[in-house]
């Protein structure tokens, strides 16, 4: 019965994330025909439009796959860590992986004159976003290194949560000083970045982001029965026979991996890690891992196309920062969501 | 394997705990201490005396501090435990986590709240250390799952999600999971706690019936004196700074083990009941004329408001118990005179009348 019933969204959901992904192929401020879009996708022809031809494989393509990783990556990550401290706010920039990678980046633009404007970098096109997506990954390493070694001295989980927000902070303070020493012109660059991207990224940079986040979300999948152990607290996943430090481990690893090289390549991305797991959850009516992590990747992956589709709202030419759409829609959306089908209990984790 | 084979056996144990270096021993001078397969051992001890330590550290979850923990190993896969010859004893510090979690199962007084949990999938996840590596679940899982739910008594509760059930089913259910585990021990750190009094019965009485059925040996922790001295093979006694005291019940209400150990001013342990007194016994005297349940209960009343009562000593106050037309009636005989209640509530508020005058 339990099979039949979890078939019904799951089809529904594996249509719409069609949908979403032809959608945000489709929209930006050229105009390009659906059918189209499909003969440049299914059958590159040199009779093609040449404009549009590029607009699709080296823009609006690399894209939507961005935001398949990203969604995936950052809604897997707000699982494991929502699962590990058994805590419904947990998201995948508890640790303070997230803070470490704005760190390396405000390192980057707000060291000083000598560094060229975000734009001047976007211009020079790969070797400055390089630049960036290296400080990120050095910064959020860093961090999670910090992290392990802690982790290792720890018994408890719950002490880890409250060391994560603790190094979160002191990298955000750290931040703040860098800008206030920094000029404003620094400043917005900074900021700009803070405000995410799911462009940008293509042709090696993809391939990295791509093979990283599959590799944490093969990882993910894998952890799924230690975190369903996780569910009943430390001491009875102990007594069940789980090496709860190893298992910490691997699950805070797999978490740095995702979040980290998402934020690094893509800048910070809220809500998504925080609020899919809630809907998957609510969705499957399940907690068994190895179906949440696959509904994660499903519900996230859909999420984000969406709001990368609302951010460039069809018929204007500017483009919203995903980081503000992802909150401004995702929020009211999970508010419905959940005050109308009240019997999941996302508070009673203890 | 014979009822009563040793299942798991600690040498020499010294519990306690290792805050950062440091070495602050809770208990130590333990005897040598036997779970037996086909036993119930109620581990007894005030608040604060060790008993979730010791516990504790016999199932692993926390190292000793000195001495040894030996478990049986389980070598048999589902349901399959209890036949075949004796067990043979390892130290648990060579036992890999898994095979610790063949050998015991806890149930825990940590609250298990949610995350979308059903009942089912939390009993399954007992099947933790004999499933597979992505913890898929075979037909040997699903059969001792049911059996565990058959066992415990939880067939109506399966689809219930877990933050919907009251403490008395969710304790049944945290029980089915440890027995879905199939091991040969099975602990409890005070399951009765939290329960009303029907749920505390019903559950020691499950918890007696599976010794017997299932010849698992069972350690609990517990405050409930009274049930322990029913249900109990065996009480071990921690006492805060003292010695455990170990041996069957009966045998130590006799010795006056727990007259001594739970000695105090205002509690008294009465030898002939088994069940602690509130107050002790004043200088008051009143005689009781009458038997069974309703002089059972006058009595009670009587001591409870300080009354030294008996059916055949010298006082000047006598409580007669009679029936008139089919109602129970108190009769109050002083040397002013004999007064007639309908409940014990008015005897004791004319009782406390004639204190007053």
């Amino acid at each position: 019965m339990n099979g039949q019933l979890r078939k019904l969204p799951l089809t529904g959901l594996l249509l719409l994330l069609v949908l979403a992904f032809l959608l945000d192929i489709s929209a930006g401020a050229v105009r390009i025909p659906l059918h189209d879009i499909f003969r440049i996708l299914l059958a590159p022809s040199p009779g093609d439009d040449a404009s549009w031809s590029f607009i699709i494989e080296k823009i609006r393509l690399p894209k939507a796959i961005t935001a398949v990783l990203a969604g995936c990556g950052l809604s897997v990550g707000g699982l494991q860590m929502q699962t590990l401290f058994r805590n419904p706010l947990a998201d995948p920039g508890v640790l303070g992986i997230t803070a470490g990678a704005s760190l390396g980046v405000a390192a980057v633009l707000l060291s000083g004159g000598s560094m060229a404007t975000i734009y001047a970098i976007k211009e020079l096109s790969s070797p400055g976003s390089w630049l960036i997506a290296g400080a990120a990954c050095v910064g959020a390493g860093g961090v999670m290194l910090l992290v392990l070694v802690l982790s290792g001295r720890l018994r408890d989980n719950v002490l880890m949560l409250i060391i994560g927000l603790m190094i979160g902070s002191i990298t955000l303070a750290l931040i703040s000083i860098w800008q206030y020493f920094s000029n404003p012109e620094e400043v917005k660059d900074f900021l700009l970045w803070t405000f995410g991207s799911l462009g940008g990224v293509t042709g090696r940079q993809l391939l990295i982001l791509g093979v990283t986040v599959l590799t944490g979300l093969v990882a993910a999948f894998l952890s799924s029965k230690m975190l369903d152990a996780l569910l009943l607290g430390e001491n009875y996943a102990r007594s069940m026979g789980l090496t709860v430090r190893r298992a910490r481990t691997i699950i805070v690893c797999t978490t740095s991996l995702l979040a980290g090289s998402i934020t690094a390549f893509c800048g910070p991305i809220g809500f998504i890690g925080i609020a899919v797991p809630h809907l998957a959850r609510l969705f499957f009516n399940t907690s068994s891992h190895r179906v949440l992590v696959p509904a994660c990747c499903l519900i996230g992956t859909i999420l984000l196309l969406l709001c990368d589709c609302i951010s460039q709202w069809p018929g204007t030419q500017s483009v919203l920062p995903i980081n503000i759409i992802t909150s401004l829609v995702g929020a009211p959306l999970v508010i419905l969501l959940l005050v109308r089908k009240r019997d999941l209990n996302v508070n009673a984790y203890r | 394997m014979n009822a009563g084979s040793p299942l798991l056996y600690a040498k020499g144990l010294q519990t306690g705990y290792h805050p950062s270096g440091k070495k602050i021993v809770v208990t130590s001078g333990l005897p040598d201490l036997v779970i037996g397969s086909g036993r119930l051992i109620c581990l007894l001890g005030a608040n604060g005396s060790g008993k979730s330590t010791l516990l504790r550290t016999l199932a692993g979850l926390q190292s000793a501090l000195g001495g040894t923990v030996e478990v049986g190993r389980a070598t048999a896969v589902g349901g399959e435990m209890g036949r075949g010859g004796a067990m043979e004893l390892a130290d648990c510090r060579h036992l890999s986590p898994a095979e610790m979690a063949r050998s015991i199962s806890l149930v825990l007084t940590d609250r298990v709240g949610g995350a979308n949990l059903n009942v089912y999938s939390l009993v399954a996840l007992g099947r933790y250390p004999w499933s597979g590596w992505l913890g898929r679940l075979d037909q040997t899982d699903r059969a001792a799952i049911e059996r565990a739910i058959v066992a415990a008594g939880i067939q109506d509760l399966r689809h219930r999600k877990i933050h919907t059930l009251s403490d008395g089913e969710s304790q049944k259910v945290m029980l089915a999971r440890a027995l879905a585990q199939d091991t040969p021990v099975l602990m409890l750190d005070e399951p009765t706690a939290h329960l009303d009094l029907p749920s505390r019965i019903r559950l020691m009485r499950l918890l007696h019936h599976l010794t017997r059925e299932m010849n698992k040996g069972i350690l609990l922790s517990t405050h409930e004196l009274d049930l322990a001295l029913q249900v109990a093979d065996e009480v071990w006694l921690l006492q805060t700074a003292g010695p455990l005291h170990k041996g069957a019940p009966e045998d130590m209400v006799l010795e006056g083990v727990f007259e001594a150990a739970f000695a105090g001013e205002d509690v008294v342990f009465d030898r002939t009941t088994g069940v602690f007194r509130i107050s002790p016994e004043g200088e008051r005297r009143i005689r009781l004329a009458g038997e069974g349940t309703i002089a059972f209960w006058t009595r009670r009343a009587l001591q409870r408001e300080g009354y030294v009562v008996g059916a055949d000593m010298r006082a000047d106050q006598l409580v007669r118990i009679t029936e008139e037309m089919g109602a129970t009636r108190w009769i109050l005989e002083t040397p002013d005179g004999s007064r007639s209640f309908g409940s014990i509530a008015d005897l004791l508020r004319a009782l406390a009348g004639v204190r007053k005058d």
